[in-house]
């Protein structure tokens, strides 16, 4: 705790004039694998029932270094409560943060495993002689409306809407097992019990199925006919509080709806719609009608030879339920309003910069290609990320962004070997803070960036084991781009352009941020004061 | 770095990114394709714009001229044959973009046609270099992949031959780069 105190002291972020981040401290570090793991043997010894391809007692090392590990998409739901991650394997993992105890005030929450499931699986279009990868592109929580919880999780051909709830109470009280489900002596059964829960007492119905009798009254559990002679008396099962159980159901699949790749979905704030994006169209679906949904936008020229823009992100306006936006490859945002006209092709406003000539390379195309739009938290701003910036537009400019921020520009000038890696294809996210005010967004070398709109500074953080022991302060990374490089500072020419950070997302309303590098999951918050 | 070097290294990779994302898990990717071929595109003209000035500065007669659009076309055929489809699903777009780019082709080979089918007739050569014609100023395309279908070779030498007669701007070599459309080699489904 000292410790700590000095670190801060000495600690000279930049940052720490504000509020939500005066250092940045890592949580924890949940390796994916390992969390699974913790959750697969829990501290009863109870195992879940999901399935979980791996053998369980895969070394970390194999573990690391498996492709279906690797991290798809990170969402917090509405509360930030929960945080749902997707991986290439088709699975989606939910965290949920642990209630504060009294007892350890300056603990914060942690978030630990909740529930984990299969969603996708891989699938084969036999027409087209294609294979549809279960990777999970998008996961989109559902605002709460009951005990339970609901997401929307999307591969690249199916959204399916899953309800995660709770089981907290088994049937107990049987009358030919005991508690830890020995079998009893039937002759020191000797009375009729029923317990009760805390209130209730319940009536069953106890009677008998044609294809296998029912109720132990006449075999034990092992299935095998017991002597009625030797059975005193009838006891009835009840339910009794258990230990939590965590049961993921498909309630919804959402498919045949989209000829190419899903890259986004996104939930309206009416509740009761939401979008799915492919690379020509989006289409409009009711959240309880899984056979029809409407296409809302379809860019799809006549003659595909003379395609010259695909779209790349969308999203709903967090208030307003008529109005979405849309990123283009050409680096260009469409707003649209659904009041009209049924098929938004022609949009409302066209958010769209000129492009530097300065800059023109063979690469200019591809840099320029918008990979993640996100309105504020207010609906007042737009972010959109490309290769090598962050913009923010206001809605009410179409003509240029409001401000632009450099991720990094270091690599403008190695643009041609992060081609010929396929680096320059990757896809980075950008979210916005809770009070709009802070953008955070990935880098390479397990690197991630953030940006304060007010104070106009930005700070390079990483994301790795080294730096990660719990508790400890995350020191700002600075790359050095020519001449002399000191001491901390990295050369762009040793960054590892392996370790990227391409999804990250920030609790809606505190400053706890979760980053996916690769396999693991970093959770980081700001210390408290 | 030279930029006709550096057009014909990234016309080359994109051409090979192309290849390797078919057999990619998920299928073709509409938006990864498409940023290929710009980047073709791209590199392409400026491959053309770069060896035309320098051709203009080197050699002012029409003869360098012509050794520089069949100098220009090896790109382009890259394009169109390596792109032929190997596979049976191959879409229509593919195969229109590839006709639509040999047409561009026989224009620019319209000048010296007579010359280039007679080193295209020879069916036994495989490399694709033997189709280039013998120049001071040309470098060996040795960027080009090597493994050609049969099927293609000859397919192209069919189309070329018939579409000799048919191209009527054999003088105007400079103005046929420019109309020449780029093929797409993007595929949909």
């Amino acid at each position: 705790m000292d410790e700590e105190i000095d670190t801060r002291k000495i600690n000279n972020s930049f940052l720490r004039d504000h509020n939500y981040a005066t250092e940045v401290q890592p949580v924890q570090t949940l390796d994916y694998i390992d969390s699974i793991k913790a959750f697969f043997f829990s501290d009863n010894g109870q195992l879940r029932s999901f399935t979980q391809p791996e053998p369980p007692l895969m070394r970390r090392q194999e573990a690391f270094n498996r492709t279906a590990d690797i991290i798809s998409t990170v969402e917090f739901n509405s509360t930030g409560e929960l945080l749902a991650t997707g991986d290439k394997g088709g699975r989606v993992v939910v965290f949920q943060r642990e209630q504060e105890s009294k007892n350890q005030p300056h603990r914060r929450g942690e978030y630990n495993v909740y529930s984990t499931f299969q969603s996708h699986e891989p699938e084969f279009d036999y027409l087209k002689s294609l294979e549809i990868e279960e990777k999970i592109n998008k996961i989109r929580w559902l605002p709460q409306q009951n005990a339970a919880y609901f997401l929307l999780s999307t591969n690249d051909k199916t959204v399916k809407l899953w309800k995660i709830s709770e089981r907290d109470k088994r049937p107990e009280g049987y009358n030919l097992k005991d508690e830890e489900g020995r079998i009893r002596d039937p002759t020191t059964i000797t009375a009729l019990r029923i317990l009760l829960d805390h209130k209730t007492v319940k009536l069953w119905k106890i009677s008998e199925r044609d294809k296998r009798p029912e109720g132990y009254n006449l075999k034990d559990e092992e299935g095998r006919i017991r002597d009625p002679t030797t059975i005193t008396a009838l006891r009835v099962p009840v339910l009794r509080p258990m230990d939590l159980m965590v049961e993921a159901t498909p309630r919804r699949i959402f498919s045949n709806a989209h000829t190419y790749h899903i890259n986004s979905i996104s939930v309206n704030s009416d509740y009761e719609t939401y979008m799915s994006t492919d690379d020509l169209r989006i289409n409009l679906w009711n959240l309880e009608i899984t056979n029809r949904s409407f296409n809302i936008v379809d860019i799809k020229p006549a003659n595909m030879e003379e395609l010259t823009e695909v779209i790349t992100a969308a999203e709903f306006h967090p208030n307003q339920c008529n109005t979405f936006v849309y990123s283009s490859s050409k680096g260009s945002i469409r707003l649209c309003d659904m009041r009209t006209s049924a098929l938004c092709d022609n949009h409302s406003k066209l958010f769209e910069e000129p492009e530097d000539p300065s800059n023109r390379s063979f690469f200019s195309e591809i840099i320029s290609s918008i990979s993640d739009v996100k309105f504020s938290h207010s609906g007042r701003y737009l972010m959109t990320r490309d290769y090598l910036t962050v913009k923010v537009w206001d809605i009410n400019m179409e003509s240029k962004p409001l401000e632009t921020y450099q991720v990094h520009d270091y690599l403008r000038s190695k643009l041609c070997s992060l081609y010929e890696n396929d680096c320059i294809f990757d896809k980075f996210e950008c979210v916005w803070n809770g009070t709009d005010s802070v953008l955070m967004t990935g880098s390479y070398n397990n690197f991630f960036r953030m940006f304060d709109r007010n104070t106009k500074r930005d700070v390079t953080l990483e994301a790795s084991r080294e730096n990660s022991k719990p508790r400890a302060i995350l020191k700002p990374r600075k790359v050095c781009v020519g001449g002399k490089r000191r001491k901390d500072e990295i050369s762009v020419d040793s960054l590892d352009f392996s370790k990227k950070i391409l999804h990250t997302a920030w609790h809606p309303n505190e400053n706890i941020i979760a980053v996916a590098a690769t396999n693991n999951l970093y959770i980081f918050q700001d210390k408290v004061n | 770095m030279d930029v006709t070097t550096e057009a014909k290294q990234i016309m080359v990779q994109a051409l090979s990114k192309m290849y390797s994302s078919r057999t990619q898990r998920g299928g073709l990717r509409l938006h990864r394709s498409l940023l290929l071929t710009l980047v073709m595109k791209s590199a392409r003209d400026i491959y053309h714009s770069a060896r035309l000035t320098s051709e203009k500065t080197g050699q002012s007669d029409t003869h360098g001229v012509t050794e520089s659009t069949s100098q220009a076309e090896e790109p382009m055929d890259t394009t169109s044959s390596t792109t032929t489809p190997l596979r049976a699903t191959a879409t229509q777009a593919i195969e229109d973009g590839q006709r639509s780019g040999l047409e561009g082709h026989s224009h620019l080979h319209e000048p010296a046609g007579l010359t280039v089918d007679k080193e295209n007739c020879n069916p036994a050569r495989m490399d694709r270099h033997s189709r280039k014609r013998r120049s001071k100023t040309a470098t060996e395309p040795d960027f080009l992949p090597c493994k050609k279908a049969k099927l293609e070779f000859a397919e192209v030498r069919g189309i070329l031959q018939a579409s000799q007669n048919n191209s009527a701007n054999c003088g105007r070599a400079l103005d046929s780069l420019s109309l020449v459309p780029m093929p797409r080699t993007i595929v949909t489904f």
